[in-house]
């Protein structure tokens, strides 16, 4: 279980790789943490001729925590996100995300960016990325730009980064002072991807929920945000349980689950509204 | 009580000591089969069959061939030459097919993952480069997937030339099964789903062959159970006398009963260093481990258990078909596995009548093979989970119908339904040990009050009979070379202390530390004076390895007669010198005392003198330190093990998630040499069992198409999900040996999944769930029957 | 036979075990194929090379990573530690002593791991639950102990008997 041969760069400034990335095109893979890509090299599940690797670009280890919100350059490592967003805020729903994604160890080196870049329709982060309106930041030769987390994630293992572009960071608004987290997610094995799972947030006021964003994971190609049940929880009251009801039947009827090869999409349905129900114990109790 | 050292303060049979060998392994320094490197040694990489079964049309390696860093790419055409193929062929399983099997494939493939060819390079990642490049043009066959399905009269055939693929047929019956069924008041029926699991030793399977053409000597380093079995089958392939042959098993990460086979891709690898004359190492990747290791335990069994009206059990029958893959594995035949699920269906209990039918059929999947407790966790939890079924079917406490029900030879012996000799049990003794070590009635309650509380518990419990240290009458027998006899050679180093090497194998669970306590105490000396070595056949006796729970059975007797005999050497050698009668001396922690304690000579003396002063000795006295013993027990085919299980597990209702809160063991195997090492065999095997009722799963589609390729995908137990396990032991020696130790190693494995089982259905029933009769229970089969309300009323 | 004539190369420069390295080395190689392979560094072992067992953990800069999923030619400028290291400088004596007395050790392949995972674990917090030792050893696979010997010597190594 080796990889393939390739050749090694390690650039040490954005533009020096972006530059490569230019060059090679779809020949080049970009190395960020490594604990998805070399996998898929040893596996040669993926064979590049030429690896990019970024640790190189001290400008990519910046994070800043501030009055708007978190940001996270492309060498942040999941365990050092982890760390200072619990600092922050231990509610957060990123400190409630990052301890199921992985072990110790794999989050020493894991970054928050590759993982969004990664896209892996199982993965807690995409799904955190656009629960929390993140954006995110992209740089190719043309210069840079910032994409919604919703814009940015077409499909499996898809985004809408090009070829010759780097995810240099991710920024995550500050969400005000009535916000509750919700992160739950059903996986066999602590640190398995989890079969489903589902973050969320709300607007919580004098106990009613005014606005509120259901994504779930493991449900589809992309992060799935359920619509229908957003909009039956909207206005009601946190302990409604009506509406309760009318929001899991709603993600019943809207979640059209791709069925994996181990789990049915049956079972991940009832999952779905189990994990509803949870969340939104979460947004009850005080955090 | 054989000598006056057993159960004294001094004694260290029965003391709690860690493995010496521990100490350089936790440092790192610990020396597996990869860490071993020859001069010259090139690495090998497999192409292995991408599809279940399949003709080889063409198979071309010339471009493979000058890929950079290749030294040699392999077929079976080139290996025929130098290499037999083979057919695993066993008297004891009369009318066994026997396809013949070579070491790379011959023209066709029968299931994912056979080796086709070899590539032998300069570092494995180059062999794996040129495995990428050998092409291979192949017409697909139609493949066999599922057990059931293979005995169809459509069915494609696994290996045409057969016509069949039935690999074999058990049947047994004793007593009247039908009047007992008949006369019945409660009958209870079940159909029970096993699916095949593996060993995953974190180490993987690896080998490092080295051919000496001028002496025409085979070496080999395997991480291997039996390297003297190794020794024997790769003579016999390679045309090669044993004496030029070596194997050496140093550190091995792990064994299960997945390093003791001889595999196809390590005897290529062997015939490829006979053909080139230069070291190979082959080092199994994760990916190769989980689809050629053996795998286990892929079982269907439809089952029913008569009881009557006073609730005594009456007659046990079943029927089954397993899956073993796409040959019977070599030496021993997967259909060992078929014998022992069907021979202890219900072992722990008096019944009067049985009848077991099982049709053993070809697959195009990986072979399956001896895996831990091999077949007993079948027959345990079809058994455990009847006898359960009828306990509720009645009404009553399931500990209850099992103290009713089971079968205590007391002194005498007597034979299970299905032809089990057993004695020496403590069923009863297990079951009060057990209900102590819980706390049965506050815990009973606890889990009432938590159930009124809303939670979901489930406790559930499971008997067993497991036979331990199989006598030589199996194989012998059956006419395959497998030894079940165990040899130590033991001498005294000119400095008194004792130079040991035993036939058995080390995998970690402590024979090496106990063979040293039983050599101490036999002989009389500590424990730190003796080296002890194992795993090599160029210096050590031929011997049985690591299978059947043997170490403390088999080689702890043979140690005990060893060291008794050379004890009887050294008091001699001591009289004779210090003319004295040799029965009034004694050797007491290495030194020779009269009979009132009194030194006279310390062990070193008298070895100093023997060596190298030999002279001394009084004219035609000529000392002998150093003694051979070859143990093999001539009565009784095995040694029969019992205890009880229980597991107290949660439900989620809303996820189907089952978690194990605790689990408990009360094992007797007779005598325990170490009882810190006998527990963590105890607690590693129940781990193994519940990983085997919660996760573990090798998966194929119906066309037999690998699924599980990776760690990632085969789920092994960890940490966080696995509950803390108590343990106790009940001691009932056995009696026909010396030290009266039976087997410890497997029975963890034995009756941890059937508890799991029992504790999950009691859960259900609790809730009015439907009832689960198949492993692994995954989430979504547990939350389907939690919201099964078909039973409910 | 040397490998490296026939592969894309380079050149690193790092300290391992304290004492500085400098070698070439195949750019595809792993870090735990070049500590085994190049320095016979055998201590840490293989069981996956896909990132899933924990057989290879050891520590770069101070933390502990797969050293299945890092290249070797990435510890450049970086400080490895291995079991062989840690062992050297007496850092895990007490998670040693602790794991051979209560057996949390069999056949001994994932100790080293074991050890620097739990070592990692006990230098951030000293006196762990037992829940939480099962989280931080989550990630490594042992088949052999069945985990419960473990949590108890790193319980106890932590003075949390
Ligand atoms: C055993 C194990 C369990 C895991 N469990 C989980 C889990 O439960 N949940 C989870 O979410 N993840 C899990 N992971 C994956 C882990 O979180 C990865 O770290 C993450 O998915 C990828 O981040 P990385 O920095 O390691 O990216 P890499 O592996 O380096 O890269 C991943 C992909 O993204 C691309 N990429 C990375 N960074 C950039 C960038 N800046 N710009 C452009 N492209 C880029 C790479 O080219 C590659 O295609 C697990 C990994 C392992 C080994
Ligand atoms: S070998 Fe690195 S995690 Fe398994
Ligand atoms: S001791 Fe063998 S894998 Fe842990």
């Amino acid at each position: 279980m080796k990889p393939a041969p390739f050749h090694y760069l390690a650039p040490a400034t954005v533009e020096a790789a972006v530059a490569l990335l230019a060059e090679h095109g779809d020949e080049a893979a970009v190395l960020a943490g490594g604990q998805s890509l070399m996998p898929m090299l040893a596996l040669r599940l993926t064979a590049p001729a030429i690896l990019v690797d970024i640790n190189r670009i001290g400008a990519l280890e910046r994070q800043s925590i501030d009055a708007a919100g978190y940001s996270f350059g492309a060498l942040v490592r999941h365990a050092d996100a982890w760390a200072a967003v619990r600092a922050d805020d231990p509610a957060h729903l990123l400190a409630r995300a990052l301890p199921h994604v992985a072990h110790q160890a794999i989050r020493h080196r894991g970054t928050i960016c590759g993982s969004l870049a990664l896209a892996d329709p199982a993965a807690e982060l995409p799904a955190c990325a656009v629960c929390l309106d993140a954006e995110i930041e992209l740089a190719g030769p043309a210069g840079r730009r910032r994409l919604t987390a919703d814009a940015f994630f077409e499909g499996l293992y898809t985004t809408a980064r090009r070829p010759d572009e780097l995810v240099v960071g991710v920024h995550v608004p500050r969400l005000g002072p009535d916000t509750r987290f919700g992160f739950d997610e059903v996986a066999r094995r602590h640190g398995d991807y989890a079969i489903l799972g589902l973050a969320a947030r709300a607007l919580v006021v004098d106990g009613c929920i005014k606005d509120c964003r259901l994504v779930y994971f493991g449900a589809g190609a992309r992060p799935v945000v359920a619509t229908a049940a957003q909009a039956a929880l909207k206005g009601a009251a946190l302990d409604d349980g009506h509406a309760h009801g009318r929001a899991a039947a709603a993600v019943m009827g809207e979640l059209a689950i791709d069925p994996d090869l181990r789990y049915g999409a049956t079972y991940k349905r009832q999952l779905a509204t189990a994990l509803l129900k949870r969340i939104i114990g979460q947004w009850k109790a005080p955090q | 009580m054989p000598d006056r050292l057993l159960g004294s303060t001094e004694a260290q049979i029965g003391a709690s000591r860690p493995r010496a060998r521990s100490r350089a392994l936790l440092a790192g320094r610990g020396r597996y089969l990869d860490d071993i490197n020859l001069p010259r040694q090139v690495h090998a990489a497999f192409l292995r069959s991408p599809v279940p079964a399949a003709v080889i049309d063409r198979l071309e390696v010339s471009a493979a061939a000058r890929s950079p860093g290749v030294v040699a790419v392999l077929t079976w055409a080139d290996l025929a030459p130098v290499c037999q193929a083979w057919r695993t062929l066993s008297a004891a399983f009369p009318g066994l097919a026997a396809p013949e099997q070579t070491p790379l494939a011959n023209g066709r493939v029968t299931s994912v993952g056979e080796p086709i060819a070899l590539v032998l390079a300069a570092s494995r990642a180059l062999a794996e480069d040129a495995v990428a490049a050998i092409e291979l043009d192949w017409r697909e066959r139609p493949a066999v997937g599922v057990a059931t399905a293979a005995l169809a009269a459509d069915a494609p055939l696994v290996h045409p030339e057969l016509g069949s693929n039935l690999a074999w047929r058990f049947a047994a019956e004793t007593g009247d099964v039908a009047a007992a069924f008949a006369s019945a008041a409660t009958v209870v029926e079940e159909r029970f789903v096993f699916s095949r699991h593996t060993g995953v030793t974190l180490e993987p399977r690896g080998i490092l062959a080295a051919f000496e053409p001028s002496e025409g000597r085979l070496e080999v380093w395997a991480s291997h159970q039996m390297p003297h079995q190794l020794q024997l089958h790769l003579g016999e392939l390679l045309e090669l006398a044993m004496s030029q042959v070596r194997v050496t098993a140093s550190d091995v990460g792990g064994g299960f009963g997945v390093k003791m086979h001889v595999y196809p891709d390590e005897v290529a690898v062997c015939a490829a260093a006979r053909l080139l004359g230069r070291p190979v190492k082959f080092v199994a990747d994760r990916l190769e481990s989980l689809m050629s290791d053996i795998h286990a335990r892929e079982h269907v069994i439809e089952a029913r258990l008569a009881v009557d009206a006073e609730g005594r059990l009456l007659a046990i029958d079943a029927k089954g078909v397993q899956g073993i893959g796409s040959h019977s594995v070599f030496p021993r035949s997967s259909t060992v596995e078929t014998l022992m699920a069907m021979r202890t269906l219900g072992a722990p209990y008096g019944l009067a009548a049985a009848r077991a039918q099982a049709d053993v059929v070809f697959q195009n999947k990986a072979m399956t093979g001896q895996y831990r407790s091999v077949g007993h966790p079948i027959a345990c939890a079809v058994t455990e989970r009847l006898v359960d079924m009828a306990a509720r079917a009645r009404g009553e406490d399931p500990l209850a119908m099992r103290r009713r029900n089971y079968l205590e030879p007391g002194d005498g012996r007597c034979r299970t339904a299905l032809g089990l000799e057993v004695f020496d049990l403590s069923h009863v003794a297990c079951l009060d040990r057990l209900e102590a070590l819980m706390g049965l009635p506050a815990l009973r309650q606890s889990v009432a009050a938590r159930r009124q509380a809303g939670e979901v518990l489930g406790l559930g419990f499971a008997a067993f009979v497991e036979m331990t240290a199989t006598g030589s009458e199996v194989y012998g027998m059956a006419g395959v070379p497998v030894a079940a006899a165990d040899t130590i050679q033991l001498a005294v180093e000119p400095d008194g202390s004792l130079k040991a090497s035993a036939s058995l194998s080390e995998l970690g669970q402590g024979t090496d530390e106990g063979l040293v306590q039983v050599l101490a105490d036999a002989v009389g000396v500590a424990p730190e004076r003796i080296g002890l070595e194992m795993g090599r056949t160029a210096s050590g006796p031929h011997g049985g390895g690591a299978w059947a729970s043997r170490g403390a059975a088999i080689g702890g007797e043979a140690a005990w007669h060893a060291g008794r005999k050379l004890r009887g050497q050294i008091l001699a050698a001591a009289a004779a010198l210090l003319q004295t009668p040799a029965a009034a001396l004694d050797l007491v922690a290495g030194c020779i005392v009269d009979a009132q304690r009194h030194e006279r000579i310390t062990l070193a003396a008298l070895a100093r003198t023997v060596h190298f002063a030999g002279h001394e000795f009084p004219q035609g006295t000529l000392p002998q330190l150093q003694v051979a013993h070859h143990y093999r027990r001539e009565a009784d085919i095995a040694i029969p093990t019992n205890g009880i299980q229980a597991a107290l597990v949660q439900l989620c209702p809303e996820t189907g998630l089952v978690r194990c809160l605790q689990h408990w063991v009360v094992h007797d195997c007779g005598r325990i040499i170490n009882p810190l090492l006998a527990g963590e065999q105890v607690r590693g095997g129940v781990v193994q069992g519940i990983g085997a009722a919660l996760f573990e799963h090798c998966r194929y589609d119906a066309q037999a198409n690998f699924l599980d390729g990776s760690l990632a995908d085969y789920l092994v137990p960890m940490a966080m999900e696995m509950p803390d396990i108590a343990v106790g032991h009940v001691e009932t020696l056995y009696r026909g040996s010396t030290l009266g130790a039976k087997g410890a190693g497997e029975a963890g494995t034995c009756a941890a999944s059937a508890a799991v089982l029992n504790a999950v259905n009691d859960a259900l029933a609790a809730v009015g769930g439907g009832r689960l009769a198949e492993i692994p229970l995954t989430p979504p089969l547990v939350l389907a029957a939690l919201n099964d309300r078909s039973n409910a009323g | 036979m040397s490998d490296l004539g026939l592969e894309t190369t380079a050149t690193l420069a790092c300290t391992v075990n304290g004492e500085p390295v400098r070698a070439i080395v195949p750019v595809r190689q792993s870090l735990v194929d070049w500590l085994r392979h190049g320095l016979g560094l055998t201590g840490s072992h293989v069981g996956c090379e896909h990132g899933v067992c924990g057989a290879c953990t050891i520590l770069v800069d101070g933390r502990t990573v797969r050293g299945c999923l890092m290249l070797a030619m990435q510890v450049d400028g970086l400080a490895v530690e291995t079991i062989e290291g840690a062992t050297a400088s007496g850092r895990v004596v007490a998670l040693q002593a602790a794991f051979r007395e209560r057996a949390a050790l069999q056949c001994g392949f994932c100790t080293p791991g074991m050890v620097l995972t739990a070592a990692e674990l006990l230098a951030s917090e000293p006196r762990p639950s037992r829940a939480r030792i099962r989280e931080a050893i989550s990630g490594n696979y042992c088949r052999c102990t069945g985990y419960q010997a473990i949590v108890d010597a790193v319980a106890a190594a932590g003075g949390n008997d």
